[in-house]
């Protein structure tokens, strides 16, 4: 049977990418954050997921404004790598696992959540910088990857509540799949930033150390959070947040915390990451 | 515009179904701006392309006039509005910094510093 094994979450910040892409990583400026992935690339490395369930938003890259899915998941055989305006990432192709794909999309819909299904997109930085802070450079990604995307981009996304029971079936529907296989499951976004207006730049260390709290401890209560509550405390653009509570849905009501990290900046965002084991 | 309970954070424009109603032209020729040859056709043109697309005329004076913050009033998203900068060879943090009305260096030290703090800006 497939079992969800541990979750991660990781801000998807695009300057990341860049960094990445153009050789920067070295810098004074970047070496403190890819400091914080160290452990993260040996563990993953041990865990050797087969599939990962990847919780991101597009930003305006494979969705404008002609089709805005609250939660689409991807279900093709791969996923090119958007051009978002400079050119493709140099990335490798993202390789879906149409198998467990589908089936989760049938098992959620059944279970309620009404997923759109999605048999060709482009994949933005949302989601391959993730790949890129817990992999590396490879020349192709060691296992499968399942984009699911979530709506963040137009007011409301789902709320925190959805997103948790979200996770919640995800769980239920990956251990009704015959195969045997081991999946981790990201959640990706945040932490907080806000990259609009005259409150662009806002950063809030204090709303970023509670939620990491609360999600491990209590995701129910944090589950609770109103998008207001984000908006005003994290940023427009904090409230990605939301995706985090997929992931944590998704795995045990206690976890292993293996890996708790926090940094600011990168360019206009604070970056928080979490490795989670599942326990019992 | 109507009452809404996030009206009153401050120096935010929430993407909200009013402002998508009256930004979706904007943000769709923002979105044609993925394309290199529309990227071409726009900086060799810029008003010709703009009279393409059924946009107010205060909307196009904004894009012309790279009032980013005037786009966001007028319906623009940021993550479309930024194709425009990205067209124009500006960073994210460059139109952060035009946005919130310091240098990009002031800005860069901002962040650098921790970031624009949280305290005086939750409520206007």
């Amino acid at each position: 049977m497939a079992r969800i094994t541990a979750g991660v979450a990781t801000s998807h910040v695009p300057a990341i990418g860049a960094a990445l892409d153009n050789g920067k990583s070295g810098e004074d400026y970047w070496k403190p954050l890819f400091a914080g992935y160290e452990y993260s690339k040996d563990w993953i490395a041990r865990e050797k997921p087969d599939v990962i369930i990847l919780v991101y938003n597009d930003h305006a890259s494979a969705f404008s404004l002609e089709l805005i899915p609250t939660f689409a998941i991807g279900c093709a055989e791969s996923f090119n790598p958007a051009d978002e305006g400079w050119g493709p990432r140099p990335v490798p192709v993202v390789e879906g696992h149409p198998g467990l794909a589908w089936h989760l999309a049938e098992s959620l819909i059944l279970d309620e959540f009404d997923m759109t299904i999605v048999n060709r997109m482009d994949v933005d930085h949302g989601l391959t910088v993730p790949l890129s802070l817990m992999f590396g450079q490879p020349d192709a990604w060691p296992c499968k990857i399942i984009p699911l995307a979530v709506n963040v981009v137009q007011y409301p996304p789902p709320t925190g509540h959805r997103c948790f029971n979200l996770g919640k079936a995800i769980a239920r529907a990956v251990a009704s799949y015959p195969e045997d296989l081991k999946v981790v499951v990201f959640g990706t976004g945040g932490m907080s930033h806000q990259l609009q207006g005259p409150r662009a730049g806002l950063i809030n260390k204090q709303f970023d150390n509670a939620f990491m709290d609360q999600l491990i401890s209590d995701p129910k209560a944090q589950s609770g959070v109103s998008h207001l509550d984000y908006v005003r405390e994290a940023g427009s653009e904090g409230i990605e947040l939301v995706m985090w509570l997929i992931m944590r849905g998704a795995l045990s009501d206690k976890v292993c915390v293996k890996h708790r990290f926090y940094h600011v900046p990168a360019s206009n965002t604070a970056v928080g990451h979490l490795i989670l084991e599942s326990e019992g | 515009m109507s009452q809404k309970p996030y009206h009153d954070i401050p120096g935010t424009i929430l993407f909200d179904a009013e402002q998508s109603r009256a930004g979706f032209h904007l943000n769709q020729f923002c979105m044609s701006l993925m394309k290199a040859d529309n990227r071409a056709a726009f900086k060799a043109d810029e008003r010709g392309y703009l009279d393409q697309w059924p946009m107010t005329e205060a909307q196009k004076q904004s894009v012309l006039r790279r009032d980013w913050n005037g786009m966001l009033a007028l319906g623009g998203n940021i993550y479309f509005t930024s194709k425009i900068a990205a067209t124009d060879g500006l960073s994210f943090q460059q139109i952060a910094a035009i946005m919130s009305g310091v240098t990009q260096p002031e800005y860069a030290a901002m962040m650098l510093a921790g970031g624009r703090s949280i305290e005086g800006n939750r409520y206007k």
